[in-house]
């Protein structure tokens, strides 16, 4: 399966998601910001960084990068997308989903080793979890507090769209311990937590970050 | 108008502000000299910022002579580039090579701690950059005042949101460094960058000037005003009233510029697009222009005006001296111009022609049509003046030495060893330091085997091999105090163990040396000792200084700093899955203990905790032992004989244990050698000591190791019983001592912080 | 030329560290009767010309699209001087 990995000027974790694709079987593809090509691919990733530095709000600008284009009109007719920390802003800023990320409450950059606990399998990036698993993957955000507001928020517990949520402390003030959303239709997912970081147990935390890929391909192969 | 170089000629008897610009008066007299005529303002400009301590090493120089007398040889070969490039470059094998070095941004940390610190980073990154490397890896040695004085509420929580923001944001993995508390230091912080980077051996690019008629391209960040307050002087005195107002003396940074800098290099090495690079760091242009010219055919001619700037109203002079972030200079040969122009566009990094290389052996600066610099470059870049500052050794070290800790009372039976224990592991220099590490990315470039609070940070550079290297940094400054010959070699010693530990083999130094002022004849004199301390120090371990730092000046108010040689030490991985964490976590496991304790207490942490005392002679330093300490542990660990292991320094065993309990979350129990003073046992600093945890089996190889090397060791306990099974909670024991459950010494050490900067 | 400056602010109901964290700092400093910091962002674009109305509805646009997340900031677009 081909999976798009998009780098902007300011991403940091492509070649990492790049690595977990590979290692969970899938065939990376380079999508570079500038180009509006998706290149046929049938998922893609928006990976963490700084996309073009940040300075204004986090993925604003990236949301209207040429490559983004495309991207939107795909997500609309199913494509999976995976936005991960910086990658989980620019779907917010382009409003493919809810809410927003905003400074930390603590005002630091915070990186750790988070528990998570996955709130729900009906994603296409989730769906190799049971629900209510506890998993360990690094966290890394200065920006990374989820809000929205109170029916949105309670909308997506009520159609159980909260897919991960921090447990054990929550790292940046994010409402409800919120590490992970998807949209409507459980294919467009973001998340404030690294998984990439957590495919090879020399270099991360553990290999818990595994099953978000892993969930596409299967997902794939079963249907 | 105009100081052009026709001016000047016409008009020797001009006044000039060269002491203003920091020059002595037989200096200015030398630049005349050298001109035949007086400088032009310009002139004036680069040679007082090219001749400052800070450029041009003069007062240092004599003594960093003993570091490019040692062989040019790692122990696995000779060196790729040495003390005199950007930074050093050793062979790691299989076709790699690893360059490091650290450098210091001590004064602009304390005026603007954010800025200061991020601009620090900045710089170090570019030199890495500039020898062909990637960057992939910063460590951070840093010094403040009193933990909980009000000024370090402002200085350590700016220093490391800069370092953060920065090294965050360009995608660089932060692995290691330090966090120290010491009162001389309020008023001047210590904020030293450590930057490793990595590449292929035919990658190494050199900073030189060199093919007449090549191109001369100044690509990265405009020009603005940064950094240049102290040339506001030049400019007011060359226009009068109506000159800009004063510039600020803060630079500013944009790590995003930095990190499209970075991919935007790398690929234009990648092209084969660069005959000659060089970062603009402090002295911007002046220094790159000289330095790319006087280290290549020897001369160059460039056109100022084209210089894009941020601010249309920076003279010429301010242009030559700004120091600006986020720049860097490349020689190009005239075919590729077009094709690096390119690269650049690509990445949204402005990129302009500046003039070309000459053979004439005179920098050329023309401005507005007319020639404002006119000088031979080497006389600016490296042929400065050098001093041999007087040094003696100040007659209040006797009574330094003379006031030993041995009167100071000592704890004594279990309750008060555990009491103290506790105190310690609470003590802000030996608390734990996630508050600070924290905010820093670990993780990103998906390479890093190891990462603070281990002992070095581990990276790996070839993910089907496992190469891969270890860099840790260290220095404890009250040791040099005592002793600077002796401390700057136990700094060595303890960052050479610290590599060891993991399981790598230490390759290679870089320096920091913090110190006071040079016209200090105490202060030179510590100095002076410090540099033979290392120099000697490397000489037995066999490991070449390949590149460092001075920063001198460092005081508080009159007080010089402590004296603080900070010294890094890189080593080699073959393969990083035999590296050795420091996480006790097997129950079961056997501990030992490598090397002699004596009851050397003197400048320990637990004098300086308990008592607030400072006095007597630093431990015993045996480089031989450490070596063969090194040795040892390098092949326990690629024979996997390892299960963890810690380097026992600041605090003794006690933090050793304490650290390698709560990263591991496995309790210990531990007994003291039959005839071993509990105290001295658990808090003596003596050197050359590791703690190690063995794999099962690996007993009988263990001993037969330290044998074969001839090296003491000891079994000093076990890693207790703590899995789920086991229902009891995690405890550090000392048999027949105490006993602290791992939640309250977790609860003292990892408090300290939070409650102090949150 | 004109000058149109556009003003963000996080929506009243958007935690604002920054602003909390300056307002402990006032109080720290001595600065009584603050009683709460909102920080904001303020953009200067500075136009060729006088400010038509057709301008000013770009610099709205611009505020709508880029310059501010209408999720959680409000924005106030107005012509300076």
């Amino acid at each position: 399966m081909r999976v798009g990995v998009v780098t902007f000027p300011g991403s940091l974790d492509d070649r990492d998601a790049v690595r977990a694709v590979a290692l969970a079987g899938g065939e990376p593809v380079a999508l570079w910001h500038a180009d509006a090509d998706l290149r046929g691919v049938e998922a893609v990733v928006l990976p963490g960084g700084f996309s073009y530095g940040d300075y204004l709000r986090c993925g604003a600008i990236a949301r209207h990068a040429p490559v983004m284009g495309p991207l939107l009109k795909a997500a609309g007719a199913g494509l999976p997308v995976l936005g991960i920390c910086n990658g989980f802003q620019v779907l917010c800023e382009a409003r493919l989903l809810p809410g927003a990320l905003i400074r930390n409450d603590r005002r630091r950059f915070v990186c750790r080793d988070q528990r998570l606990r996955v709130e729900s399998s009906a994603s296409a990036w989730t769906s190799a979890y049971e629900p209510g698993e506890e998993i360990v993957v690094p966290v890394k955000n200065g920006e990374g507090g989820y809000v929205a507001d109170e029916r949105t928020l309670d909308s997506l517990e009520a159609e159980g769209r909260v897919v991960l949520r921090y447990v054990g402390g929550n790292p940046n003030g994010s409402a409800r311990d919120i590490a992970g959303v998807t949209d409507a239709s459980g294919r467009v997912v973001g998340l404030m937590p690294h998984p990439e970081h957590a495919v090879d147990p020399l270099t991360g935390p553990s290999t818990d970050g595994l099953g978000f890929f892993a969930s596409l391909l299967h997902r794939v192969a079963a249907a | 108008m105009t100081d052009t170089v026709e001016h000047a000629a016409k008009t020797p008897d001009v006044e000039q502000p060269w002491a203003a610009l920091g020059l002595r008066g037989d200096e200015y007299a030398r630049i005349r000299e050298t001109l035949g005529r007086r400088p032009t303002s310009c002139e004036l400009a680069i040679y007082s910022v090219m001749w400052s301590e800070h450029c041009s090493y003069k007062s240092s120089k004599v003594h960093l002579r003993r570091f490019t007398e040692l062989p040019d040889e790692t122990p696995l070969g000779k060196t790729l580039a040495g003390i005199g490039e950007n930074a050093g470059v050793v062979d790691i094998g299989q076709g790699y090579a690893a360059t490091f070095k650290v450098e210091s941004h001590n004064h602009p940390s304390f005026v603007e701690p954010y800025q200061g610190a991020a601009t620090g980073v900045g710089g170090i990154v570019r030199d890495i950059l500039a020898m062909g490397a990637r960057p992939v890896a910063l460590l951070d040695p840093l010094r403040f005042g009193p933990a909980d004085a009000p000024d370090t509420r402002r200085v350590l929580p700016g220093v490391v949101a800069g370092i953060a923001g920065y090294g965050n944001c360009l995608g660089l993995p932060t692995v290691g460094g330090e966090v120290v508390f010491d009162s001389s230091y309020a008023g001047n912080p210590l904020v030293n960058v450590l930057c490793v980077g990595v590449m292929r051996h035919e990658d190494v690019h050199r900073a030189h000037a060199s093919g007449v008629g090549n191109r001369v391209v100044l690509y990265g960040a405009r020009t603005g005003g940064d950094g240049i307050g102290g040339v506001s002087v030049l400019a007011s005195e060359t226009f009068g009233d109506e000159g800009p107002s004063k510039r600020p003396s803060v630079q500013v940074g944009d790590p995003f510029l930095e990190k499209l800098l970075i991919e935007c290099t790398l690929e234009l090495f990648g092209e084969g697009l660069v005959a000659g690079i060089q970062d603009l760091g402090g002295a911007g242009l002046s220094c790159a222009t000289s330095e790319l010219a006087s280290a290549g055919d020897g001369g160059m001619h460039i056109t100022l005006d084209r210089v894009p700037l941020r601010d249309a109203s920076l003279t010429p002079e301010e242009i030559l001296m700004s120091e600006s972030q986020e720049r860097m200079m490349a020689v190009v040969r005239p075919a590729d111009v077009e094709r690096f122009l390119a690269v650049c566009a690509k990445w949204d990094v402005p990129a302009t022609v500046l003039g070309e290389v000459t053979d004439t052996g005179r920098l050329v600066v023309e401005w507005a049509g007319e020639v404002v610099v006119d000088v031979p470059p080497r006389t600016v870049a490296s042929e400065g003046p050098v001093y041999q500052r007087p040094y003696a050794r100040p007659q209040a070290q006797d009574a330094l030495i003379a006031a030993g800790s041995d009167r100071l009372p000592r704890p004594a039976g279990g309750a008060e060893l555990r009491e103290t224990l506790l105190r310690m592991a609470a003590a802000p220099n030996l608390s734990a330091k996630t508050w600070v590490t924290e905010q820093y990315d670990r993780y990103v470039q998906g390479s890093t085997v190891l990462a603070q609070p281990e002992d070095a940070g581990v990276i790996r550079v070839d993910a089907d091999s496992g190469l891969g290297v270890a860099v840790a940094t260290d220095g404890n400054a009250r040791f040099v105090a005592l002793d600077p010959y002796a401390g700057a070699q136990l700094a060595l010693a303890e960052a050479y163990r610290n590599v060891a530990v993991t399981g790598a083999r230490p390759l290679a130094v870089t320096d920091c040396l913090n110190f006071g002022s040079p016209e200090d004849p105490g202060v030179m004199w510590q100095f002076a000792e410090a540099v033979r301390g290392l120099a000697d120090g490397c000489r037995v371990l066999g490991v070449p200084v390949t590149g460092g730092n001075v920063s001198f000046y460092n005081s508080t108010g009159d007080t010089a700093v402590l004296p603080t040689p900070v010294v890094g030490v890189l080593g080699v991985l073959d393969d990083v899955r035999r590296r050795t964490p420091l996480g006790f976590s097997r129950a079961g496991a056997a501990l030992f203990q490598l090397g002699e304790t004596r009851d050397e207490l003197d400048g320990s942490e637990w004098a300086n905790v308990v008592h607030g005392h400072l006095g007597g002679v630093p431990p015993r330093v045996d480089l031989e032992a450490e070596r063969r300490l090194a040795e040892i542990l390098v092949a326990a660990s690629g024979e996997g004989l390892l299960d963890a292991a810690h380097d026992l320094a600041d605090g003794g065993l006690a933090q050793a244990l304490v650290e390698s309990c709560l990263r591991g979350g496995s309790g210990a129990r531990v007994e003291v050698p039959e005839g071993t003073d509990p105290f001295a046992f658990l808090f003596a600093e003596s050197a050359a000591r590791a703690v190690v945890a063995l794999s099962p089996g690996a007993e009988a190889r263990f001993s037969e190791l330290c044998a074969e090397h001839d090296y003491p060791v000891e079994r000093i306990g076990v890693i207790a019983d703590a899995g789920p099974d086991s229902r009891v909670d995690p405890e550090l024991e000392l048999r027949d001592l105490f006993t602290i459950p791992l939640a309250e010494l977790r609860e003292a050490h990892e408090r300290t912080l939070p409650d102090l900067f949150d | 030329m004109a000058r149109v400056v556009v003003d963000v602010m996080l929506k009243p109901e958007i935690l604002d560290p920054q602003g909390q964290a300056v307002q402990g700092a006032l109080a720290r400093l001595g600065f009584a009767g603050v009683t709460a910091v909102r920080q904001g962002k303020r953009f200067e674009l500075e136009l060729a010309g006088e400010a038509s109305d057709q301008q000013l509805a770009t610099a709205e646009r611009a505020a709508q699209t880029l310059l501010a997340n209408p999720v959680i900031e409000d924005y106030r677009v107005r012509v300076e001087g």
